[in-house]
Formats: structure tokens, C-alpha cells, sequence
């Protein structure tokens, strides 16, 4: 309810910006002219929650530097992509052609962010992605004006296979849904463990969203591994760790996965998660300066904790403030702003990041532990990883 | 007949001339939409064929749309871009065959059976699409050049540029319509609207209605793919949700919402619909629940779509009964209005 | 595969099945009985489950949710025959697509407007929150057999109703003969209302039971629909025995294609369907 009345308040306020926007006879000052951000993330549906929290960072940020980047006022086009990659070429180019944008920002599901990096492609456009992890989007699909402020799904999962060779675990299963994320995320995971000596004895698939694990429960206590490797998220990581715990498998056939197993729906999984270990390029308690003012900050304005999704979008705001600095606000310099924003070190509550060849975030995967209801550090997992980024030729 | 001449080809000639025209304004977002609706109209069309005159309601139509789109993103090089001709053949083949195959199966049933089978065999396509690795799983397949219209070296028109596409879909609509005018004024068109207003006696006086059926299934099937290869081309990119039930719903949305049995009411029915879907969308983020609530109420106070609300305004105007009836569910379907329907694809040749 | 892990995963179709079998027998019974073609029904399934989650949350205890859930969603059930169904006796199944369409859109959107788009888990309550060991790294919840027991209980009492009881003489009379029925003085439009409030009912109790399994999400409901019209697709049109048959057939062939062709899984459903209907395209067992 709360979040409607802001909208509809919210929507208010921009149509009469709009109107204002749009009447002829204002002076065209560099100074004055506002950037033109247009975010495209999921309102509604499976991961409107993630897109909120991505909206609410990158609001932050700008918040924080007195609602404008590099000195220029920052005017909000708002489009819900529904998570429904049918409509996302579409959606993209709504922003680009009919709001003509500057900057395009978006989004969570990995199918919509392809469709729009192809659009983004196509029209030149400056992409910044603040959550998609398809490692295309930074390998053969990256482009100069792409930028992600998150991570590839390579990442997190390359470092879990590291993890679970220094667990001793030789013989594992893993289990995913059937898209390219999860395909991805296991083909990460793999490629570490194997190199490692380790092995896999079966993947095994399951399509997108599916949620009826039982049977696959019952495959993996027939084949007895030393431990189990899965990707899922949201709805669908609830379920399954519970389903996982009262199938009886916790305690005999220990459970690993990256973070977003159990990021954002460990008040929903309860006891089922307690103790997990997950991968992720954040966690709870990292106690550093930065970390806790953002947390602190983000909690007096929204009234809840941030997750690794409002950290995103809060990078994906210092991206673009790092570039725009760097060019006093003259957007037109489009070849300094991108160079300013590939060399930037951004200092992310998440801790130092900088940028790949590809544009991919080099951080630090941390190793996480369930307690209670957040993921607490335990340790660094691997220290500025970067994504290999194969077949992106820039 | 003469003043069914005069009353409804100006609108329609006028509104081609808007639509010609539009893209003088210059207006790229728009005219972009535009030819987006212009595909839905297509796609409207054809499954009006099958719903306004053979009374075939199919909730699944989108597959054949989505399995066109998806015949071009799989047989086009990755590399350089496809020959238009020949991949458009292909597409529409494809789908008209699987739109027989289908209809073997579907046309067995009735009814309520016909809207659940329908339904059932789209949902398998769309899981063969979303489950394998045929077409990219559920990330779907793009499409990075727009196929190539040249015959033996000559190039008469380059989809690249938006303005030739929106021209090229236009004609594309254009052409649809007077074919399935052209259809539905042939003996065949006369067969499947007697098998929609009583199959039985069809069956009587000795038609293969079986055969007419699936023949009517088939032609609806390809122009949905005509459709859905456009819609490919557009955007260049294909996705499972294409062929959802989704999509499918949508497109029945927009026939009844113009007024099923007038192949121009299901094209209206297209531009309703998304303009109403982008009017309702920029305004709330719960535009599903005003969506929702015009659906019920079109349901239940305006059953013959947007078309029927001239003639009821005349005839509360008059003072006269209106001429287009609700279609009721067990009363013979209206005739008048189908013979009316006739009349009109008569007055455009 | 072994003995043992083969019996659970018949253990396991069969559960699904029956859980398939309480949300399509609704289903059933409305289209065989009133004629009308509901897509809404998937909804009236995640109904349950979010009323589930909100009446746990406000209660603290799951079975007074339930209890509390039951009598709602009869209520409105009877509201929405009232509002709304009742005026579509006697339109034709496209407007009858149409408007349960549409229903399926207010819904969701209320649901986000309500209770928001978070996912929800809803605790098993605890005397049945424990498993029994069936290997020695597998063990099987009991809330999943209660859920199955439920749902056996649940057809007897169906049968019990539709073969003994006068509102089940009443219903079999008023779908193979709705006019002979009036005319005997029957009040058909109650029969309707009555079965309506029903079939909403056992779809939300589906979902309410789901929901500690399944946990609570948007757009639950869509999955569960389409698999259900294929339910009754075999099974035959408003019969209650065919829906119970092909749930089953349905979860064990789902189940088992999981285990053998994982590729396929998502299609064998559809494919038994298209098979069934070679061979008998009116159902396995059509209601005459």
C-alpha cells in the first residue's frame, strides 16, 4: 500500500516535471539541462522487490550528492519491464527513442538485460546493467557504452568451486534450473572444481520457474555425493532449502550455492537455512566505514536493511557520477565519459571495485554463513576476481 | 448496398490514408509502435477467421505466430542477413503445417474441449521452445540483421530502415485484409460461415465440414505466422513468451474487443488494446487491475466489441433496436451481422 | 534405479497427483455442472495460499487459517457466482474466456495491491513438521503425507456427496438436464451457487494446503491452471472419478519423466494429453 501512494505520488511529480520539461522558451544552459536516466526494472511480478531495492540504491547515491551527478540534475524515466523478456526490446527502446535518455539502467532478469543490451547495442545508447548476470552480456555481447555494476554468473559460482575443494568435497551433484544463468552458474562452478581434482557425477536440470523439487531430492539421496552445488533464487531458493531440510538431506549431504540462495528470502526460508554457506560479492557484517554508513543511511531513508541488489543500483549511480565528474557534466563527451568510467575505482559498500577490459566488476567474493536472518561474513572466498570474460573481442 | 458502401469504406479509406501519412510526422517512437500494432492487427485478423466465422474459439493461436518467429530466428545466418522471400515461405509453411497437424488433433473436439486443447497443445510448444535447447531455452534466440527483400541482385526496399518496415507492414496489412475479404466471399469463406451458424446441417447437406474446418485452421495458422515472422523481424529477437497463453489471450482480447465477425473490428481491436495497454501502463503500475475490470465490464455491457456501439448509439438515437446483436450463447449466432459482414467485403472489390 | 527409490518416487507422483486432483476436481465440476469454462480457477488456487499466509500470520496457527480460509473463500466464492458468473449462464464459452480472463488480471493485481510482490513461506505446523526416515540419507516429510491424506479423505467425501445426498442428486440432474430440473421445482440457481462456492472452495483449500510446500509467490496460480485443464482433459468433462484417475496418471508419468528424460519433462504431460485424445476426444471418462 505504502509503496502505491509513493508511486502514484511519484508519477505525479514527474508528469508535471515532464509537462515543465517539455515547455518551450526555457534557457538551454549545459549547466542546467538535466541528465536523463531511464530505469528498467521489474516493478511487478517475481522480482519487483529486487528492482525496488535497485531503484531505492540508485536514488541514494544521487540523493547523497545533492540530487545531482557531476553537478548535473538527474530527471528519472521510469518503465516496469514485468521481468518479461517478450516485451523488452520494446520497453528499451521506448526509453531511447520516444524519452530519449541519456543513460539507460537496467535490470534483474538476465533474458530482459540481453534484449536490451542488443538494443543498447544497435543505438549506441550507454547501458549500465545493475544486476543481470548472463556472462554474455561482459564476453561476446560486450560493446564500449556496457557497463554492469554486479557481477557475471561465472563469478560467484568459480568461487564456490574453489571453496568446496578446500572443504574436501571430491564428488558432487549439482542441480539448477534449466536457463542460461543457472546453466552458466553451474558451468562456473565446474570449471574450478574439476581443475581442482574434483568431480561432478551428475547435473541435473530442472525448467524455469519449476518449483516440484521431490523428485530430484530423492535422485540425489539415491546417488549419495559428498556435497550438493545449486543455483536458485527467489521463490524458488525458498522452497527448495526447505524442501532440502525436510527431505532430511541437511544434515546428512551438506548444501552449497552462490548467495542468492539465500539473499533477500531468508526471513521466508526460517530455520531450513541456518548454517548455509553461500559465495556473493557481499554479505552482512563486513563492518568497513563505508558499508556502514551506507547501511545506515539506506535504513533512515527506507526503513529496512539493504540487500546486494540496493548495492548494486547505489554503484551503478557512482559509475555514472565517476564518468560524468570526469567530463564536468558534458554528457557529449561520450569517449572521456566512457574511459572515466572503465578506470574508475569505485568505493562500493561492498568494498573496492574496479572495472575489467569487458566492464565487469573485479571484486572480492566473499564466503557467507546463514545466521539468523542475514549472511554473515566469514571470510574471502576469492580476492579481486575477475571474469574471464571469453569471446567479448573489445 | 449502396449506403453500406458509402457509410463504411470511408472510414476505412480514410484511416489508411492516416496511417499512411503518420510517418511524415517524424515521430520514430510512435511510428515503431505503430507498426507494432499494425502486426497485431494481422494477427487479429487471422484469428478472427477462425473465431468470428468458423467459430473456432482457439486459446492457443500464438503458437503458430510465436513458431514463425522462431523458424526465422533459427534458419536465418548468424552472421549476415537472411533472403526475405525465402524465409517468409519457410515461416509460413511451417506454420500452416503445424496448424494442420494440430488442427488433426484439436478439431476432434468441441467447445469447451476445443478452448482447453487449443490451450493444452500451444502450452507443449511453448514448453519445447522454453525447455530445450532448440531455440535458446527460455533467454530466447536474436536475430541481428533484418532479412534481406532482394530478388536476383535488385533491391526494392531495405527493412533496416524503419520507415521502409513500417510500409512493408503496412501493405502486409493491407494485403491480409482484402485476402481474407477475398477468402471469406469465395464458396469456401460462404462454407465456413454455415458451419459456424449450424454445422449440423452443413454436415447434411453434404459437406466435408471436417476438412472445411481444418482448411479455415490452416489459413489462420499461416497468417498468425505472417505475424509472428513480422514481429521477429521487428524486434529481432525471439523468446518462449511468445507463444504463451498470455499472448494467445491477448490477441482474443482484441477480436472481441473490436467486434468478432469483421476482420476490420478485429484490426481496431488491436489498436484498442495496446494503445489502452500503454495509456494504462504509464499511468499505474497496477494497470492490470483497470485492464481487468474493462475486460469484465466489455464482457458483460458491450458484447459486440467497439463495432457495436455506432449502431446502438443510432438506434438509441432512433429510437430503434440496434442492428448488431450481443451474440447470445445458445441462440443461432446472428446472422444479419454475418451477412452484413458479407456484404461488406462485396462492396470492397 | 533401486526398489526403494523407485517406490518413492511412486510415493511422490502420487502426491502430486492428488494435490492436482483437489484443484481440478473444482474445475471439473463447474465446467460439467454449470457449462462455464473458468480460467480464474488457477487463481482462486493462489487465493487460498495467500489467505493461508495472512490468516497464519494474523492467528499464529495454521489450521485456524485454514478453518478461517474455508468459510472466506466460500463467501466469496458465493459473491462472485452473484456478481458476476451468474450473468454468463447463458452467453457463449468465448465470453465466459473472456471474463474469467479478466478475473485473473483484478486478481493479481489485488494480490500485488494487498499483500505485495515478496515471496512467502508459511511454517508447518509442528506436530506435523518432522520426517520419517525412509533410507539412510532419505527421509520423507510427513506433511506431504498428511497433505495426501487429506486429499484421499476429501474424494471419498465427494463421491459420498455427488452418489448419496440430495444436493448431489441435484447436481447430477442439473448437468445432464437443466430444464427438466427447473421445471421439478429445484432451485437451479442455488444448485449453481452452491457448486461454484465449491469448486472456489476446493481450489483455495489446494492452495492453503500447498502453501507450507510451495510457499507463497506471484503468479503461483498460472502454472497450476494449465496443468489442470489437461486434467480434465483426459479425465472427461465434469467427471469428478476421471479427474481423480488422470491427476495421478499425470503426476506419476511428470514425476517419472523427471527421472528419465529431464530434457522432455515439460512436454510428456502435453503429450500424454494429445495421445488421449487419438484415442478418446471426449476424456477417458466423459460424463454422459
Amino acid at each position: 500500500m505504502k509503496y502505491s501512494a509513493h508511486s502514484f505520488l511519484g508519477l505525479f511529480i514527474s508528469l508535471v516535471i515532464v509537462g515543465i520539461g517539455v515547455e518551450p522558451g526555457q534557457p538551454a544552459q549545459a549547466e542546467e539541462t538535466k541528465i536523463k536516466v531511464g530505469l528498467m526494472l521489474p516493478y511487478t511480478g517475481t522480482y519487483a522487490k529486487l528492482g525496488n531495492a535497485i531503484t531505492n540504491g540508485f536514488k541514494l547515491a544521487v540523493a547523497e550528492q545533492g540530487g545531482k551527478l557531476g553537478g548535473r540534475p538527474i530527471e528519472f524515466f521510469t518503465v516496469d519491464d514485468e521481468s518479461n523478456p517478450a516485451k523488452a526490446p520494446e520497453n528499451a527502446s521506448k526509453l531511447i527513442k520516444r524519452d530519449a535518455v541519456d543513460v539507460l539502467v537496467g535490470t534483474v532478469h538476465s533474458g530482459v538485460a540481453l534484449a536490451m543490451t542488443k538494443v543498447a547495442r544497435d543505438n549506441k545508447a550507454l547501458l549500465i546493467i545493475p544486476n543481470a548476470g548472463a556472462d554474455e552480456i561482459t564476453g561476446p555481447l560486450c560493446a564500449p557504452t556496457i557497463f554492469r555494476t554486479s557481477f557475471s554468473a561465472w563469478q560467484s559460482a568459480y568461487a564456490m568451486g574453489k571453496v568446496m575443494l578446500e572443504r574436501g568435497h571430491k564428488k558432487v551433484v549439482t542441480l539448477s534450473w534449466k536457463y542460461s544463468f543457472g546453466e552458466q552458474s553451474v558451468a562456473g562452478f565446474k570449471e574450478a572444481f574439476e581443475q581442482g581434482g574434483g568431480k561432478v557425477v551428475k547435473e541435473m536440470y530442472l525448467p524455469f520457474p519449476q518449483v516440484e523439487f521431490q523428485s530430484y531430492l530423492t535422485e540425489i539421496a539415491a546417488l549419495k555425493p559428498d556435497a550438493v552445488f545449486v543455483f536458485f533464487a527467489g521463490a524458488g531458493a525458498v522452497k527448495f532449502v526447505k524442501d532440502y531440510a525436510a527431505a532430511g538431506l541437511k544434515d546428512s549431504i551438506p548444501l552449497y550455492g552462490p548467495g542468492f540462495l539465500t539473499d533477500g528470502t531468508l526471513e521466508a526460508q526460517g530455520d531450513a537455512a541456518q548454517g548455509l554457506i553461500t559465495t556473493l560479492h557481499y554479505a552482512d557484517g563486513l563492518n568497513t566505514p563505508k558499508d556502514n554508513a551506507f547501511r545506515e543511511a539506506y535504513q533512515k531513508e527506507y526503513h529496512e536493511l539493504p540487500d546486494v541488489y540496493a548495492v548494486q543500483g547505489y554503484d551503478a549511480a557512482q559509475l555514472l557520477s565517476a564518468g560524468l565528474t570526469a567530463v564536468n557534466g558534458d554528457i557529449s563527451q561520450r569517449d572521456e565519459l566512457i574511459k572515466a568510467m572503465a578506470s574508475t575505482t569505485l568505493d562500493s559498500p561492498r568494498g573496492t571495485v574496479t572495472f575489467s577490459k569487458a566492464h565487469n566488476p573485479v571484486q572480492d567474493i566473499y564466503l557467507r554463513e546463514v545466521d539468523g536472518s542475514q549472511n554473515k561474513v566469514i571470510g574471502v572466498a576469492v580476492k579481486a576476481l575477475a571474469d574471464p570474460a571469453r569471446g567479448c573481442r573489445m | 448496398m449502396q449506403q453500406i458502401v458509402s457509410r463504411l469504406q470511408l472510414p476505412l479509406w480514410l484511416s489508411l490514408a492516416v496511417l499512411a501519412a503518420f510517418p511524415l510526422f517524424e515521430l520514430t517512437f510512435y511510428t515503431e509502435l505503430l507498426t507494432k500494432i499494425m502486426i497485431m492487427a494481422i494477427f487479429a485478423m487471422s484469428l478472427d477467421l477462425l473465431v468470428g466465422y468458423t467459430g473456432l474459439v482457439s486459446l492457443g493461436h500464438a503458437a503458430f505466430f510465436g513458431l514463425a518467429g522462431y523458424t526465422l530466428a533459427l534458419i536465418a545466418p548468424q552472421y549476415e542477413a537472411a533472403n526475405l522471400w525465402l524465409t517468409l515461405g519457410v515461416a509460413i509453411l511451417v506454420s500452416a503445417l503445424a496448424a494442420l497437424v494440430i488442427g488433426l488433433f484439436v478439431l476432434r473436439t468441441k467447445g469447451v474441449y476445443f478452448i482447453m486443447v487449443t490451450l493444452a497443445f500451444a502450452q507443449m510448444f511453448y514448453f519445447v521452445f522454453h525447455d530445450t535447447d532448440l531455440g535458446g531455452g527460455s533467454d530466447g534466440l536474436f536475430l541481428y540483421f533484418k532479412p534481406d527483400a532482394a530478388i536476383a541482385g535488385f533491391k526494392p526496399f531495405d527493412l533496416e530502415n524503419t520507415l521502409h518496415f513500417y510500409y512493408f507492414v503496412l501493405i502486409s496489412l493491407v494485403v491480409s485484409y482484402f485476402l481474407l475479404c477475398r477468402i471469406l466471399r469465395s464458396p469456401f469463406g460462404h462454407a465456413l460461415v454455415g458451419i459456424k451458424t449450424n454445422e449440423h446441417r452443413m454436415q447434411s447437406l453434404g459437406y466435408p465440414v471436417f476438412y472445411y474446418k481444418l482448411a479455415s485452421f490452416a489459413i489462420g495458422g499461416s497468417l498468425a505466422g505472417f505475424a509472428g515472422y513480422l514481429s521477429a523481424c521487428q524486434y529481432g529477437f525471439v523468446n518462449p513468451e511468445i507463444l504463451s497463453w498470455h499472448q494467445s489471450g491477448s490477441v482474443l482480447l482484441m477480436v472481441i474487443l473490436g467486434g468478432q465477425g469483421a476482420f476490420y473490428g478485429a484490426a481496431i481491436g488491436a489498436f484498442v488494446f495496446v494503445l489502452l495497454q500503454e495509456f494504462l501502463s504509464s499511468l499505474t503500475k497496477h494497470w492490470q487491475l483497470f485492464m481487468g475490470v474493462i475486460i469484465v465490464l466489455l464482457v458483460l455491457y458491450l458484447p459486440g466489441g467497439l463495432r457495436s456501439i455506432g449502431p446502438l448509439l443510432r438506434a438509441s438515437l432512433l429510437g430503434k433496436t440496434a442492428n448488431v446483436k450481443p451474440p447470445a450463447g445458445n441462440d443461432p449466432p446472428d446472422i444479419a451481422q454475418e451477412e452484413s459482414a458479407n456484404d461488406r467485403s462485396d462492396s470492397l472489390h | 534405479m533401486d526398489l526403494v527409490t523407485f517406490l518413492i518416487q511412486l510415493l511422490n507422483g502420487l502426491q502430486y497427483g492428488l494435490l492436482l486432483f483437489l484443484v481440478a476436481s473444482g474445475l471439473t465440476l463447474i465446467f460439467g455442472i454449470m457449462g462455464i469454462i473458468n480460467l480464474a480457477h488457477g487463481s482462486f488456487y493462489m487465493i487460498g495460499a495467500y489467505l493461508a499466509f495472512s490468516l497464519s500470520t494474523l492467528t499464529g496457527n495454521l489450521f485456524t487459517a485454514i478453518l478461517l480460509g474455508i468459510v472466506l473463500s466460500a463467501v466469496l466464492g458465493i459473491i462472485l457466482e452473484w456478481l458476476l458468473i451468474s450473468r454468463l449462464y447463458h452467453r457463449d464459452h468465448l465470453e465466459q474466456v473472456l471474463l474469467t480472463y479478466g478475473l485473473i488480471l483484478i486478481f493479481e493485481a489485488l494480490r500485488s495491491i494487498l499483500v505485495g510482490d515478496d515471496v512467502h513461506s508459511i511454517a508447518i505446523p509442528a506436530i506435523l513438521n518432522h520426517s520419517i526416515p525412509l533410507t539412510d540419507t532419505l527421509s520423507y516429510p510427513v506433511y506431504r503425507i498428511f497433505i495426501s491424506m487429506v486429499c484421499l479423505i476429501l474424494a471419498g467425501l465427494m463421491y459420498g456427496v455427488i452418489q448419496r445426498t440430495r444436493l448431489g442428486m441435484m447436481i447430477r440432474a442439473g448437468a445432464s438436464n437443466r430444464e427438466m430440473v427447473q421445471s421439478l421445482g429445484i432451485n437451479i440457481q442455488l444448485v449453481y451457487r452452491l457448486v461454484f462456492a465449491m469448486g472456489f472452495t476446493l481450489a483455495a483449500f489446494a492452495g492453503m494446503l500447498a502453501a507450507p510446500i510451495s510457499s507463497v509467490y506471484p503468479g503461483m496460480g498460472d502454472q497450476v491452471l494449465i496443468i489442470c485443464f489437461v486434467v480434465v482433459v483426459i479425465g472427461g468433462i465434469g467427471s469428478v472419478w476421471g479427474a481423480l484417475v488422470a491427476a495421478l496418471l499425470i503426476g506419476l508419468v511428470d514425476t517419472f519423466s523427471k527421472v528419465f528424460f529431464p530434457e522432455l519433462a515439460g512436454i510428456t504431460v502435453y503429450l500424454l494429453m494429445a495421445m488421449v485424445l487419438l484415442w478418446r476426444p471426449e476424456g477417458l471418462f466423459r460424463m454422459t
